[in-house]
């Protein structure tokens, strides 16, 4: 009798109650399907054992902090494995009439290998900076940790609740680490993006809570539905509440005009934390939107398209402005450089998303997963690089080669993945499965304006990769241990890519939801 | 599954990745002249093997799944139209390997420069032997970062920037084509050539066949290079050592070419009928620009550098190969294809000549070398100065040469252009094309006169080596080949007609 309620409500024009009486007590227990939420779990779990254990663990032996670690993240990569082999897609916290808080589906499991790998190569990569710069272990283990597992938690999350909580989960250590060195510098960029993120995390929460009254319901699918036959009174409140939520995502994804911290914060941060959050903070942000946009907001489809279109032209267009102006004899430049490369990067991801919208299908998102993917790799190799050599200015590498020939060829080989040109082929199918998604939807015109940036990267790409082979031999210089072996790691998983895009790309042959 | 021809792919690969073991620098150039010598071999094996009966059947055709998410397939073939090209670009690549043994520019080392020379050979091969949209794209941008580098680090004069403009226009021009390409795809289904080429644009609307073909047709534009987009070649030849240039004119320039008429003739029928007036209107621009811009750089006290004379004559003799395509028609097309290879022999040549003399007097400046009387090659260096002489009559297509039969088939192609093509127009464009090759004449025997004559006794001149064994050894292939292709042209029209006819959709 109750059900009857909401199918009346558009006619009398007002929303529906809910009822404060439960019909039916027991379906509100939820069964935990614990094999599903392993993955995030496992990471908590490993930073909750880190925290304890730097309790016991006295000076010399922190040093096996970093080991849990990295265990605890290899171990949340192996959870993965049973899910992924897993052919139907998993769903925990349910309420008795089917709206799921957890689901494990591709998306879900793609979103949380980058997630989980970009963690991992960003704590080997971290071995050595903690020990060299002298960064409280525990507390930096214990961080990372806690914001790996809030990302791998973002996107499976199917209920606004959940996604703010795994949001913050995800922002809020990552503050404490961009501050963990204890200059002016890292003070400064830590506050610079704390502020910015707590503004942008309100105004997301005052927009999750439009959509909540203007819907009566926080999961994802099922303001999907309710927007659908929403009455007209409410259109504007859902429309602003829409908007605002967005804004909160785009935030993460440091989408313009969102991205004045970024190189702020990158340059202040340790250099593993700044690639920690160029990869693993941009994947929960693009997660968390190409959740919100394509399931929960989807009848609003051409709306958001054209807003993530005009704002992904923009992104990727002030990326590259910005890192073409950048100075090669400036401090920190190569830091700064990456920092606005991601950005524009960040202005492809959006393009799939904003195909989406147009396309009113999941299916281009596929292109945004695999991009997302590849980028993570290769990005996370050449901040890799940039630790590797200990240099901060751009002019620091010139004649790199002649110096340390494998470190260059691997940073060579990183940006021109980056910049999408062969012998890095798999970032060039990066952007072709891009251009695929915007062409498909009809987005011609955004293509055409994306064309034209990758035309302007390359440009700094490559005078940074020139560089590397210029002249100017100097003693060689030996890379730490940890350091080679992430190079190594990332280098290997970018050249087999190359060889076989299929690997990564066959998120994008059907739908992942 | 054709092992030949991926062989041909994967020798210079392989040799490519051998360059980052530590070899000697003469270890290194020997293993440069190793596999390009095993890579001509092999194209000339491919040439024996291929069936001569049925030129404009796919041959050597290997068809496997690469990215299947995408659809893109690992889908080799050569036909009639591509084997000439595979085995002009495997000679050109391994005379330019004999030839930097002995004569190497200044530069970082050999084994960069052998390591870049082969990675550019699988860019250039890949372009002429893929049968897949996406995978052209990909051997189209392979070719970028290696002639980037070989002209950035290996140059001379304003290197890097001319190499900065070469990268950047030629990617704009790619990005477009891509674009082009995947708009293709998305509306037939399928990026494979052969069944792009069967259904001969069936199924694909008016619009999107002229939206894709403009975007193909600028991007590959781009490349040949066409009138207005021409303007990175003049820098990238004057400023790139003598092998970089030779392949850029030899090889690169044909990959514009070649893909207009791979893709855009037998894909976008209809599209590119509808743009062809353009192309043809630009073509005929760029064959009188061209000459005019050689006319002025010839002329006295023009201050005209050689190099870049012969880069300004590229874009004139490129315009006859886009007029012959221009005009839809077999004898174009054909004609087309004929000029490409005759181009890629001649000024080969030219430019191997040009850098020699560039290295014997330390400039290519044409007013410093000819001085008051001329610089008397005829009597000094008697040998360069007859192959000067005999490459700049060819490339003025002298009847019995290469260049003389590939520009005429296209003059008579515009002459009587395709059905539906506006015959008055083309005709102009005939006129001008004819100005054109007058005007060639002009300038190239303007060249051999203040070059190769003179006085040979007047006072401040220095000895100049005479030919070279070395030289000789990497010129007397591409001399020899000039002449055979310009005495027996049916080697080459027999090969590219019957194919041209199955692309045009006739046969």
């Amino acid at each position: 009798m109750l059900t009857s309620t909401p199918l009346l409500t558009p006619l009398l024009g007002q929303p529906a109650m809910t009822p404060l009486a439960v019909a039916d007590p027991g379906g509100l227990v939820q069964s935990v399907d614990w094999v599903a939420i392993a993955p995030p779990l496992t990471a908590a779990l490993a930073g909750l054992v880190v925290l304890v254990a730097d309790l016991f663990l006295k000076g010399s032996q922190k040093k096996a902090l970093s080991w849990i670690a990295i265990g605890g993240l290899v171990l949340a990569l192996a959870a993965l494995l049973p899910l992924a082999l897993d052919s139907d897609a998993r769903s925990t916290f349910c309420l008795a009439d089917g709206g799921c808080s957890y689901v494990a589906d591709h998306f879900t499991l793609a979103f949380q290998l980058l997630a989980l790998g970009g963690a991992l190569i960003a704590a080997l990569l971290s071995v050595h900076t903690v020990a060299a710069d002298r960064l409280p272990g525990g507390e930096f283990w214990f961080l990372l940790l806690s914001s790996a597992a809030g990302a791998a938690l973002l996107p499976a999350s199917r209920d606004l609740a959940t996604l703010v909580v795994a949001l913050e989960v995800a922002s809020l250590p990552a503050f404490a680490l961009v501050a963990l060195r204890r200059d002016g510098r890292g003070a400064e960029a830590a506050l610079k993006f704390f502020l910015t993120s707590v503004t942008a995390t309100a105004v997301m929460l005052l927009g999750v809570s439009f959509v909540y009254a203007a819907t009566g319901t926080l999961h994802l699918s099922a303001i999907a539905d309710a927007l659908t036959v929403a009455p007209a009174q409410l259109r504007h409140l859902a429309e602003a509440g829409a908007v605002l939520t967005l804004v909160g995502f785009a935030f993460k994804t440091a989408a313009v005009p969102f991205h004045f911290w970024v190189p702020d914060t990158y340059v202040g941060a340790p250099v593993p934390v700044a690639g920690y959050l160029s990869v693993v903070g941009k994947a929960a942000g693009l997660a968390g939107l190409a959740l919100v946009t394509t399931v929960a907001f989807r009848p609003y489809g051409h709306t958001w398209g054209l807003v993530l279109a005009v704002l992904a032209a923009v992104t990727m267009t002030a990326g590259n402005v910005a890192a073409l102006r950048q100075r090669a004899a400036a401090p920190n430049s190569a830091v700064r450089l990456l920092a606005w490369s991601s950005v524009s990067q960040a202005g492809y991801l959006l393009v799939p998303l904003a195909a989406a919208g147009y396309a009113d299908s999941d299916r281009p998102v596929g292109a945004t997963v695999a991009y997302a993917l590849v980028y993570g790799v290769v990005n996370l190799g050449a901040f890799a690089a940039v630790a590797a050599t200990g240099h901060s200015r751009l002019d620091d590498f010139q004649g790199l080669f002649a110096r340390n020939r494998w470190t260059a060829l691997a940073l060579a080989f990183f940006l021109l993945c980056l910049a999408g040109l062969p012998p890095g082929v798999v970032g060039l199918f990066g952007k072709v499965v891009v251009f695929r998604a915007a062409v498909d939807a009809g987005l011609g015109w955004l293509a055409v304006v994306m064309a034209a940036n990758v035309v302007v990267a390359l440009y700094y790409y490559l005078a940074w990769t020139a560089k590397l082979f210029a002249a100017g031999a100097s003693a060689p210089a030996r890379v730490p241990g940890p350091l080679r072996a992430t190079l190594g790691l990332t280098a290997a998983v970018a050249v087999v890519l190359s060889v076989a895009p299929q690997l990564v790309l066959q998120v994008v042959s059907g739908s992942l939801f | 599954m054709n092992v030949l021809l991926i062989a041909l792919l994967v020798l210079p690969l392989l040799g490519a990745a051998l360059t980052l073991a530590p070899l000697g620098e003469r270890a290194a150039l020997r293993l440069g002249v190793g596999v390009t010598g095993a890579v001509l071999a092999g194209t000339v094996a491919l040439a024996a093997w291929f069936d001569h009966s049925a030129p404009g059947r796919m041959q050597a055709v290997t068809d496997a799944s690469w990215i299947p998410a995408i659809g893109v397939r690992f889908h080799l073939g050569v036909d009639g139209i591509s084997l000439p090209l595979l085995v002009l670009t495997a000679l050109l690549t391994f005379l330019c390997a004999v030839y930097s043994t002995r004569k190497l520019p200044a530069g970082p080392g050999a084994r960069a420069f052998t390591g870049l020379v082969l990675l550019l050979e699988v860019g250039m091969l890949a372009t002429f032997v893929v049968l897949d949209l996406v995978l052209f794209f990909l051997a189209f941008e392979i070719v970028l970062i290696p002639m980037y580098f070989l002209i950035a680090r290996w140059g001379s004069g304003a290197k890097v920037p001319a190499a900065n403009r070469f990268i950047l226009y030629t990617l704009l021009g790619s990005a477009l084509m891509l674009l082009g390409f995947l708009l293709i795809g998305s509306q037939a289904g399928t990026f494979d050539l052969t069944q792009l080429a069967a259904a001969h644009g069936s199924g694909l609307t008016h619009t999107t066949q002229v939206t894709a073909a403009l975007a193909i047709m600028i991007g590959l534009a781009v490349k040949a290079p066409a009138f207005p987009l021409h303007s990175w070649l003049p820098d990238a030849h004057t400023a790139a050592p003598t092998v970089g240039s030779v392949l850029l004119a030899g090889v690169l320039l044909k990959m514009g070419t070649y893909g207009l008429v791979r893709v855009l003739l037998p894909v976008v029928p209809d599209g590119t009928a509808t743009l062809a007036p353009y192309l043809g209107a630009l073509a005929a621009v760029g064959i009188v620009y061209g000459s005019l811009a050689c006319l002025a750089l010839a002329r006295p006290g023009a201050k005209g550098d050689l190099k870049r004379l012969i880069a300004y004559s590229s874009v004139g003799h490129m315009g006859f190969v886009l007029l012959g395509i221009a005009s839809l028609t077999p004898s174009g097309v054909n004609g087309a294809l004929f000029a490409n290879i005759g181009h890629g022999l001649i000024t080969g040549l030219l430019f191997f000549l040009v850098g020699a003399v560039k290295d014997r007097y330390g400039t290519a400046d044409l007013d410093t070398l000819a001085g008051a009387t001329g610089a008397a090659l005829y009597g000094r260096a008697p040998r360069i100065g007859g192959l000067l002489a005999f490459a700049a009559v060819a490339s003025l297509g002298l009847p019995g040469l290469a260049g003389f039969w590939g520009e005429l088939l296209a003059m008579y192609g515009a002459f009587d252009p395709a059905a539906g093509l506006s015959r008055p127009a083309f005709l102009t464009y005939l006129v001008l094309a004819g100005l054109g090759t007058l005007l060639t004449a002009g300038y190239l025997l303007v060249v051999v006169k203040r070059v190769c004559m003179g006085d040979p006794k007047q006072p401040g001149l220095s000895d100049v080596p005479d030919l070279q064994a070395y030289e000789a050894v990497s010129w007397t292939p591409l001399a020899a080949l000039t002449v055979v292709a310009g005495l027996w042209p049916a080697l080459l029209l027999g090969l590219s007609d019957p194919a041209v006819k199955h692309l045009l959709g006739g046969g």
